[in-house]
């Protein structure tokens, strides 16, 4: 009774959390201003809002059902690895295609950077 | 460390031949027998225990899990705040590492550190161009970039 208790909560909390964190994700991309700012929110929150949910799964299916998912587990490392780096890489081919930060942007090092490879091509 | 692991790895193997069982239980026993004579000869390798690395490998691995925890709530309250009074900044960073991997496993960390995304590593890969969502944490960022992202990915690459 009490252990069936411990593991809906689990399950529940996993959950929830990563369901809050997908919503607060897709708040940010409409509300942020720019490409860059999007992409902090959609390449931390978002990661961590998926992997509440399969963390979630995995427990659920794991202690309720006593079948465990190693496929989840590997899922998970996958998308540790590979979100943080399509935010770098998003980021990155914007800012050489030419698209400007807000204006909100108090300093910028890598504009001169750019500029100068532009005119060596 | 490879060939440690290798070592050890064997001299289970041995253990199960000499005790002519051939079950995990004795490559368990195998193994940790092992780990014991390598402690003990450890003197003779170039390197360092393969342990500490592991243990290096370990404690990189939860200070990930907590940056990605504190980044995404940071971002949290940043996007529920009502009024949005961001400034976006985009600075250097000098880094000390120099192989691909460590550099690569950086930029990771930093892409999950709160407020701060990679955008761009020079062609001499000694500086990373990192968009802060914030202007007032650069200082902050840089700092716990240097203290404990590098020092532990350095702990990882230590000989």
């Amino acid at each position: 009774m009490t252990e069936t208790a411990i593991v809906n909560g689990l399950t529940i909390i996993f959950i929830s959390l990563g369901v809050i964190f997908s919503l607060v994700t897709a708040l940010g991309l409409i509300r942020l201003p720019d490409v860059y700012t999007r992409s902090h929110a959609s390449s931390k929150s978002a990661t961590l809002g998926v992997l509440g949910i399969l963390a979630g799964t995995f427990i659920y299916f794991w202690l309720a059902e006593g079948h465990m998912n190693s496929r989840l587990i590997l899922a998970i490392i996958f998308l540790f690895v590979t979100s943080p780096l399509s935010g770098h890489l998003i980021g990155r081919s914007a800012y050489i295609s030419g698209v400007q930060p807000t204006d909100l942007t108090e300093h910028d090092a890598l504009k001169q950077v750019i500029a100068e490879k532009k005119r060596k091509q | 460390m490879a060939f440690q692991i290798l070592l050890n790895f064997f001299l289970a193997l041995v253990w199960m031949f000499m005790s002519v069982s051939f079950t995990s239980a004795t490559f368990i026993i195998g193994y940790l027998l092992g780990l014991f004579l390598l402690i003990l000869m450890r003197r003779f390798f170039n390197e360092r225990l393969y342990l500490f690395r592991i243990w290096a490998v370990i404690s990189l691995f939860f200070l990930f899990m907590k940056e990605l925890f504190l980044s995404s709530v940071q971002v949290f309250l940043l996007i529920l705040k009502p009024r949005m009074n961001i400034r976006p900044a985009i600075f250097e960073y000098d880094t000390v590492l120099k192989y691909d991997w460590e550099i690569t496993l950086l930029s990771l960390l930093i892409t999950l550190t709160p407020g701060t995304l990679v955008l761009a590593v020079s062609d001499d890969q000694k500086k990373l161009y990192i968009h802060a969502i914030d202007a007032d944490d650069i200082d902050d960022a840089v700092k716990s970039i240097q203290d404990t992202f590098e020092k532990a990915i350095l702990e990882v690459s230590r000989t």
